[in-house]
């Protein structure tokens, strides 16, 4: 057991290390963007539950907002021509805003639906079918 | 499964403690980690439950730790509004949403297993084109520290006023990209009572008419009822009668 441990302390040493140490740059952030962004597109394209439709949306969105703030950041970027300074932060709080009104028009619509079909299932939503 | 956990996590420890002393521990870089951790576990978490309560409880975590992202990035304000309007009143919008329309079938609707293989292979491909395109460029990797970083809040606030306080990038003549945000704002603040002011419309409990005397002899000879009509009825006396 204990020669278990210190072979993986010694196995996973440098990786720790280097995690740790690393300073983080945008490209860190980049990646959190990009799997909150798939993560939503794959959401999106793959529930059949309107409300789980709409999460995806939300998460699309915040993956985009991670990316906005990661480019405008101070620490990141620096002062200078490389940050996009205050806009950044500015396009984020519009898109916060604007995911709140879609949400408040998305939850209307859903209940409309269920309240007329019943269900929240959007495969049954084919009326439109000819 | 338990005992496996019992021993690796004093090698864990130890490869931690033996790899870095605490004093040059850069917690910046340690709690980035952790958000970003919970952050896309639990958007992948999100993806992967059928149960949409449970989906809901992992998109509360994955953009709470998200707000503390923008917290490490300097962005305070940006953060507190992801708190306040995002955890605090968008998803407790979508609660109500799971909880007004949470009968049994539809709590988990099972999606094929082609279509999450076809999902997963899309997924894949489309997060190696933007990992790649993240590590492409250089000077993305390594942060470049600006000296002391002014909280935002006061510059926000009078950018959405019209007035830029902050510094024009160096080397950018000042008016050529300092634009105030005021128009936008009051785009933004006409728009958001628009649109409550819709959704209150649109989600609105219909209430059945009372039958008055004509109507009730009008339908013992009216026209034939279809199926769906007496269908939708029904579901929506369901509805109106889960409500109250």
């Amino acid at each position: 057991m204990n020669t278990l441990a210190t072979g993986l302390s010694f196995a996973a040493t440098p990786l720790v290390a280097g995690l740790f140490d690393a300073p983080v740059g945008v490209a860190h952030y980049l990646v959190v963007g990009a799997i909150l962004f798939t993560s939503g597109v794959v959401c999106m394209a793959l529930k059949r539950n309107a409300l789980g439709v709409l999460m995806g949306i939300e998460l699309v969105l915040n993956g985009a907002n991670v990316n906005f703030v990661a480019f405008s950041s101070p620490y990141l970027r620096g002062e200078g021509a490389a940050s996009l300074g205050l806009d950044g932060q500015l396009i984020a709080l519009f898109v916060i805003l604007l995911a709140a009104a879609e949400a408040a028009v998305a939850l209307a619509i859903t209940l409309n639906f269920y309240n007329n079909h019943a269900t929240v299932d959007i495969d049954r939503a084919d009326d439109l079918k000819g | 499964m338990m005992s496996s956990g019992v021993i690796l996590l004093p090698g864990l420890v130890a490869a931690v403690a033996t790899a870095v002393p605490l004093a040059v521990v850069n917690w910046h870089s340690v709690l980035f980690l952790l958000f970003a951790a919970v952050a896309c576990a639990c958007a992948v978490a999100v993806v992967l439950a059928d149960n949409v309560v449970r989906m809901a409880f992992y998109l509360v975590l994955s953009l709470a730790s998200t707000a503390g992202l923008f917290f490490l990035a300097g962005a305070e304000f940006v953060g507190a509004m992801q708190l306040m309007i995002y955890v605090g009143g968008t998803l407790v919008l979508l609660v109500f949403g799971v909880m007004l329309t949470a009968q049994a079938p539809f709590v988990a609707i099972k999606t094929s297993a082609g279509d999450r293989v076809l999902a997963g292979m899309v997924g894949a491909a489309l997060l190696a084109v933007l990992l790649q395109a993240a590590f492409r460029v250089e000077s993305w990797r390594r942060p470049a520290m600006a000296a002391v970083a002014a909280p935002a809040a006061t510059p926000i606030g009078m950018a959405l006023l019209g007035v830029r306080v902050d510094e024009p990038a160096a080397g950018v003549p000042a008016a050529a990209v300092r634009s105030g945000y005021l128009l936008p704002f009051e785009i933004v603040s006409v728009h958001l009572l628009v649109v409550l002011v819709g959704a209150a419309y649109l989600a609105r409990a219909k209430r059945r008419r009372t039958p008055r005397s004509i109507d009730v002899a009008a339908s013992s000879v009216g026209p034939v009822v279809t199926a769906r009509e007496a269908a939708r009825s029904s579901a929506s006396a369901l509805v109106s009668g889960g409500g109250r």
